[in-house]
C-alpha cells in the first residue's frame, strides 16, 4: 500500500483544492492582471501596463496611507511587544491568580473589530467617552482623541494595543514554560541578579519567540483597516487614512478596480517581505541556538 | 520557570493593567444599562443608578439585530462544519496517500499562508459578482473554507498517528475510506475541536468579507450591522442602546471563549514552540 501510485488520493484532496484554485489562486493572478488594466465597475477594461503603479508612485493620497501605515505599525508593535513579555514574566510568577488573569488579558483579544471600536468610540470621545469624563472630573480640558490630526494614530494605536495584547502574551507563556528549569537553578547558584538572569537565560531563550511576535505583529498592523474606518473614517484630512482603507476607499467608493488592485499588489510585496524575513530570521535563530 | 515569587510593585501593576483592560469593558456595560434620555450630553450619569433593561429589551424588540444574529450564527456554523470535512479529507490524503502532484500540491497550499486577504479581495468579489453569490450564505461561507492553515494544522497531527493502525485495519480489509471514517477521524478529535474553536471565532469576528459581500441589511452579519449601528449613530442617537447592541453581540463569543479556553490557549502554545 505504501508509495503506490493511486489516483484516489487525488479523490481525497480534490474537494478542498477545487475551492482553493477558484476562490484564491485563480484571484491572486488575476489580481495581478487587473492591476495591469484600467478597470471600472463592470467590464475588463483596457491594458494599460505600469501605468496604475506610476500613478501610485506620483499619488500623494497612496504615499500618505502608507507612511500612516508604518507609523501605527512602529507606534504599536515595540509597545506590544514588551507589554506582552512583561505581561507574560509577572504572570509567570503570579502563581494562584494567573489564570483568571491571564483570562482577562486575553478577553479584549476575543471581540470583533467592531466592537472594540463602538467600545472605544466611547472611551475616547471628549464629550461622551470614560477618558473624557475622567479628564472632566480632574479639572482639564478633555482631548479630542480622534479629531486632532497629531493624536488620532497614537488613539488608534492604543486601540489596537488594547485589542492585541492577549495573543503576544500567550505566545511569550508558552516560550516561558519552554526554558528549562535548571537554566534558572544554574543562576541562582551563581548568584545572578534577577536582570543578569532576564538578560542572559531569558531573551536568549525567548529569541524565536520575539521574532514571531515581532513579524506577525507588523504583518497585521500593516493591515490595520477596521479600526480606521471605522473610528474616524481616514479622518480628520486623511490624517489616519491606512493603505488597506485607501484600497478599500479606492475599489468600493470609487470602483477603480486597475487602480486598487495595483495598491492591493504592492501591499501584498510589503507583507510577503516581512514574511520573509521572519522565515529567515527564525531559521538563523534555529542555527544559532544549535543544540536546542 | 518561576524566578522567585512576585514583588509586591509586580502586582501593583499588574492589578493596574488587568484594571486597563476590563474598564472599558466594564464602562460598555454600564452605559448599556442606563435610560438613552440620561445619557444625552451625559455620560458621567453611568456611574451611578438608577440601572434599566430596557435597552436589552428593545433589542428583542427591533427584528434586524436578531436577524444579524441569525446571520452570523449560520455564517461562522456552516464555516466551521465546512472547514472541518474539507480540512480533514485533505489532510488525510496528504497525511496518508500516494498521489501524483501530492507534494506539488501541498506546497501550493503552505505558499496561501502567505497570501494576506487584501490581495485578493478585490478579485474575489468580482468572481463573486459572476456567480451571482453576493447577499447569500453561501457567498458569505465560501471564502471561509479555504483556510490553509486548516490543511496545514491537520495535516501535521495526521502524520503525528502511527501508520500502524491504519495497516492493521487495512489487513482486516477495510477501505481506504472506512480507515479515514473509523480509524483516523476518532483519533483527531482534539485537534478538530482546537480548528473548530478557531475557525468559529475567526468566522464570528470577521468584518472585511461581508463589509463587502453583504449588501443588502437583512444579509448582514452582526460585525457589519453593528458597524452600521455605529456609523449611523448620530441619526439612531441612544448611546445606551448602541451599547446593549454591542454586549448582546459579544455574549456568544465570550460563552465560546469561557467554554473553550482549554483549547485556545493549547493551540497558542503549539504556535509558539512549532
Amino acid at each position: 500500500m505504501n508509495g503506490a501510485r493511486d489516483w484516489r488520493g487525488l479523490l481525497f484532496v480534490a474537494p478542498f483544492m477545487l475551492l482553493y484554485a477558484l476562490i484564491l489562486v485563480f484571484p491572486l493572478f488575476r489580481g495581478l492582471w487587473l492591476s495591469l488594466n484600467r478597470v471600472d465597475l463592470f467590464g475588463d477594461g483596457r491594458f494599460v501596463g505600469a501605468a496604475n503603479y506610476v500613478r501610485l508612485a506620483n499619488d500623494p493620497i497612496f504615499s500618505t496611507a502608507l507612511l500612516n501605515t508604518f507609523k501605527v505599525t512602529l507606534m504599536i508593535v515595540p509597545v506590544l511587544t514588551v507589554l506582552a513579555l512583561l505581561l507574560a514574566l509577572a504572570l509567570n510568577n503570579a502563581g494562584r491568580g494567573a489564570a483568571l488573569l491571564r483570562g482577562i488579558f486575553f478577553s479584549s483579544a476575543v471581540l470583533s473589530v467592531t466592537i472594540v471600536t463602538l467600545i472605544w468610540r466611547f472611551v475616547l470621545a471628549p464629550d461622551a467617552g470614560l477618558l473624557g469624563e475622567a479628564w472632566k472630573a480632574a479639572g482639564w480640558q478633555p482631548l479630542a482623541f480622534l479629531s486632532d490630526p497629531h493624536l488620532v494614530l497614537p488613539a488608534l494605536a492604543i486601540t489596537t494595543i488594547w485589542w492585541s495584547l492577549g495573543l503576544p502574551m500567550l505566545l511569550f507563556l508558552a516560550g516561558l514554560q519552554q526554558i528549562p528549569h535548571d537554566m534558572y537553578e544554574a543562576a541562582a547558584l551563581d548568584n545572578a541578579s534577577r536582570w543578569t538572569t532576564f538578560r542572559r537565560i531569558t531573551v536568549p531563550a525567548l529569541r524565536r519567540t520575539i521574532v514571531l511576535v515581532v513579524m506577525l505583529q507588523t504583518a497585521a498592523q500593516l493591515q490595520l483597516f477596521g479600526q480606521s474606518q471605522l473610528l474616524t473614517a481616514g479622518g480628520p484630512s486623511g490624517a489616519s487614512r491606512t493603505a488597506v482603507l485607501f484600497l478599500f476607499e479606492t475599489a468600493f467608493g470609487r470602483w477603480e478596480l486597475g487602480y486598487a488592485s495595483a495598491a492591493a499588489e504592492m501591499l501584498f510585496l510589503l507583507i510577503l517581505a516581512v514574511t520573509l524575513a521572519q522565515y529567515w530570521a527564525t531559521g538563523r535563530g534555529r542555527e544559532a541556538s544549535g543544540a536546542r | 520557570m518561576d524566578r522567585g515569587r512576585l514583588t509586591p510593585v509586580g502586582w501593583a501593576a499588574l492589578l493596574l493593567g488587568a484594571l486597563i483592560m476590563v474598564a472599558p469593558i466594564v464602562w460598555t456595560l454600564l452605559l448599556s444599562l442606563k435610560h438613552n434620555g440620561e445619557l444625552v450630553g451625559h455620560s458621567g450619569a453611568a456611574l451611578h443608578g438608577p440601572y434599566t433593561l430596557e435597552n436589552y429589551a428593545a433589542i428583542f424588540g427591533n427584528s434586524s439585530t436578531l436577524r444579524w444574529l441569525l446571520n452570523s450564527a449560520i455564517v461562522a456554523l456552516g464555516t466551521t462544519a465546512g472547514v472541518l470535512v474539507l480540512a480533514s479529507l485533505a489532510s488525510y490524503g496528504f497525511a496518508r496517500l500516494e498521489f501524483p502532484l501530492r507534494r506539488t500540491l501541498f506546497v501550493i497550499v503552505l505558499l496561501g499562508l502567505a497570501v494576506p486577504s487584501q490581495a485578493v479581495i478585490l478579485p474575489q468579489h468580482q468572481l463573486f459578482a459572476w456567480l451571482h453569490l453576493h447577499n447569500s450564505y453561501p457567498g458569505l461561507i465560501l471564502p471561509g473554507l479555504i483556510a490553509p492553515f486548516s490543511v496545514f494544522f491537520m495535516t501535521t497531527y495526521m502524520r503525528g498517528i502511527p501508520r500502524e493502525l491504519d495497516e492493521a485495519a487495512m489487513l482486516d480489509g477495510a477501505s481506504r475510506f472506512t480507515v479515514f471514517w473509523k480509524v483516523i477521524l476518532p483519533l483527531t478529535a482534539p485537534a478538530q475541536s482546537t480548528l473548530a474553536v478557531f475557525t468559529f471565532l475567526g468566522s464570528w469576528n470577521d468584518y472585511w468579507w461581508p463589509l463587502i459581500s453583504a449588501t443588502h441589511s437583512d444579509m448582514y452579519t452582526l460585525t457589519v450591522g453593528l458597524a452600521a449601528a455605529q456609523m449611523n449613530y448620530a441619526q439612531t442617537s441612544g448611546l445606551g442602546y448602541l451599547m446593549a447592541q454591542a454586549v448582546f453581540a459579544s455574549l456568544p463569543i465570550f460563552v465560546v471563549y469561557i467554554a473553550f479556553q482549554k483549547q485556545i490557549v493549547r493551540a497558542m502554545a503549539g504556535t509558539a514552540v512549532r
